[in-house]
């Protein structure tokens, strides 16, 4: 187990910079996800805590080593990739022990760890077949085996599980999710599906655009975003954001009506409230009314699309047993604690009631 | 009631009408199609059949005699050939398989370590080098030739197999490079960086990674390699002058003398038996290459 420290880490090729000086630190034996929209630049950063990719300023530190100039081989650290990177020369047993005979390992003890992995990851049966012979589950497992026998100090995932259908994702989360547990050793795992992201990790690293959005608990990144992009990007359905103008006397939501709440400044603000703090049809601080114009239905819940007067849309949640239907009038309420406020440039700010 | 019948068997006339015309066209287009391939193999493959029938005719027949069936078969061709020269036909074919096998291996080995350098390793000006490997393509050998024989000449080299070999340990073939760069370049990136993880050097990842998965081009470069070392007639002809280091296309041309009588009948054999090499070594490695591109099934 060891933490990870990214101090001022940036990446650049040629002139063009792709991480902007990130610093982030990761505790020994914690699960931390890196999650953001494709092009934020966390695969980027995983590969360069990795040893894949230059570091082009700033250090990263894996224990109380610097390792800028390591290479990827002497980090202590295994890596699982998107597309499993097996070895399809080679059989499972092979691709497993590959690795561990690099590193002149005395035969018994790779035996010992190969079987390990396998009890673990229950792919003893597969031993003896190559990797063309395995499903996606099967390669999925095969590529966790030869990161763990390794028994690093950190584990690398670079979404490793955006090649699985979505029964077998689920399944292999939870064995993840198992495995960390079982381990307890640092992990860091990029997504850009926050599903996985809040579901896994004990804390979450947003990124956006090569810059740290924040780094929380998955309950902190969802009840009290940072900022906009935050708060929209945790959370599925995505939060509802109204334009507003913040006075002494509230916020002003245009033709909506004024929600009773003080945020520290005024001017123009951003409203967001989330889909499942919208109470349709019952009452709240404020309450406006709008027309539906979809509904889907997912059994356990619906999403409820209400188009409201000024042209706005909002999305709402009502329990899977509620009766909805295009084109009915409804009015949504909310509490303006439920709220959350962004000012101008997009950062939080806290309302005082 | 009729009304809609009527129709309906009409259709299914015309269909029947229909698919048996078509099956018919493409009864008589199939016929064409080998007939006219049969012709075109025939004309391809004559020269071999001629060469094999003028290998098994006296001497005196085999310009004279048009027709391809020897009157009579004259087996002695192949024994007489063997041994009709000053030298005997075991050491040619030693010499030939000596010179070809390590033009082979240094082919195979140097040019997949260069496209291995160019496909996968960071290395200053490698746009320029590469640039400069390909236009070594259009230089054709002969105007090298020249410039070739007087360095060899100085090391010392001439009349010995070094200048047919070692410049094959050299990556000195621009067109194998390029086939296994182009060939490297497809195997997934991912590869080489699980096996830095893994604990693999540069070296190490090209002998346990990519060389294994590259059997079809090292396949490839191994056959063309072979065929065109084997058959190479203008090489060993401006390095070797002592007959006992001949190789097999040059001790043939001794068959044919300027101004006594040429043996052609052992010559023709001795031209079938050349050919056998090169026809077995890409039976074993066509295999190969069939093999391998099954493997490279990856996902």
């Amino acid at each position: 187990m060891a933490s990870v420290t990214l101090s001022e880490v940036r990446k650049a090729y040629s002139s063009m910079e792709v991480i902007h000086g990130i610093n982030l630190e990761v505790q020994s034996g914690e699960f931390l996800v890196l999650v953001g929209p494709s092009g934020c630049g966390k695969s980027t950063l995983l590969r360069m805590i990795a040893g894949l990719e230059e570091i082009t300023d700033g250090t990263v530190s894996i224990g109380d080593r610097v390792v800028n100039d390591l290479p990827a081989s002497q980090r202590n650290l295994s890596m699982v990739f998107q597309s499993y990177a097996l070895y399809p020369h080679m059989s499972v047993r092979k691709n497993l022990a590959f690795g561990l005979s690099n590193l002149r390992m005395p035969k018994d003890e790779i035996e010992r760890r190969v079987a390990d992995a396998a009890r673990i990851l229950q792919i003893g049966e597969l031993m003896e077949r190559k990797p063309r012979q395995l499903s996606g589950g099967q390669k999925q497992r095969v590529a966790i085996g030869r990161a763990i026998v390794r028994e690093p100090q950190l584990f690398l995932f670079d979404e490793p599980l955006s090649n699985l259908d979505a029964e077998l994702r689920v399944q292999m989360r939870v064995e993840l999710a198992g495995l960390y547990n079982r381990l307890g050793t640092t992990m860091i795992y990029v997504t850009h599906d926050q599903t996985e992201a809040m579901t896994m990790a004990t804390r979450i690293a947003v990124l956006n655009k090569g810059n740290l959005e924040q780094v929380g608990t998955p309950f902190e990144l969802y009840n009290n975003p940072r900022n906009l992009f935050v708060a929209s990007f945790i959370g599925s359905p995505k939060m509802n954001l109204l334009k507003g103008n913040a006075s002494g006397l509230g916020v002003d939501l245009g033709g909506l009506g004024t929600l009773s709440a003080r945020p520290g400044t005024s001017g123009p603000v951003t409203v967001g409230i989330r889909p499942e703090h919208l109470g349709l049809n019952q009452p709240g601080d404020l309450a406006v009314e709008g027309t539906i114009t979809l509904v889907e239905y997912l059994g356990s819940e619906l999403f409820v699309y209400v188009a409201l007067a000024d042209g706005q849309s909002l999305l709402a949640q009502a329990p899977g047993n509620a009766q909805f239907k295009r084109g009915d009038t409804v009015s949504l309420g909310f509490k303006a604690g439920d709220a959350h406020f962004f000012d101008a440039e997009g950062l939080r700010i806290e309302a005082s009631a | 009631m009729s009304a809609s019948t009527m129709p309906a068997q009409t259709t299914a006339d015309i269909a029947h009408a229909y698919r048996q015309e078509r099956a018919k066209r493409a009864k008589r287009s199939a016929v064409l199609k080998h007939i006219f391939l049969i012709l075109t193999s025939l004309v391809m493959i004559y020269p071999l059949i001629w060469m094999f029938a003028a290998s098994l005719k006296p001497d005196n027949q085999i310009f004279g005699d048009l027709g391809l069936w020897p009157s009579e078969f004259q087996w002695e061709n192949y024994s007489e050939g063997w041994n009709a020269l000053p030298v005997s036909f075991t050491t040619f074919f030693w010499n030939s398989t000596v010179v070809t096998v390590l033009s082979v291996l240094g082919n195979v080995i140097s040019c997949s370590f260069a496209a291995y350098a160019f496909a996968r390793l960071e290395f200053s000006g490698k746009t320029i080098w590469f640039a400069l490997m390909m236009m070594t393509l259009m230089i054709p050998y002969h105007v090298v030739l020249i410039p070739q024989y007087i360095l060899f000449l100085n090391l010392g080299w001439v009349d010995s197999y070094l200048p047919l070999i070692v410049p094959k340990f050299l990556a000195g073939d621009a067109f194998f490079i390029f086939l296994m760069i182009q060939f490297f370049r497809q195997l997934p990136r991912e590869l080489d960086e699980a096996a830095m993880i893994d604990g693999c050097s540069p070296f190490k990842i090209y002998w346990a990674i990519i060389m294994p998965l590259s059997l079809p081009a090292m396949a490839t470069a191994a056959i063309f390699s072979f065929i065109w070392t084997w058959e190479d007639f203008l090489g060993p002809l401006v390095y070797l002058n002592d007959m006992k280091d001949y190789t097999v296309p040059l001790a043939l041309r001794s068959f044919i003398s300027t101004d006594g009588v040429s043996q052609y009948g052992p010559m023709f054999a001795m031209s079938i038996l050349s050919i056998l090499p090169i026809l077995l070594f890409f039976i074993i490695f066509q295999r190969l290459i069939i093999r391998g591109i099954a493997m490279s099934g990856l996902k």
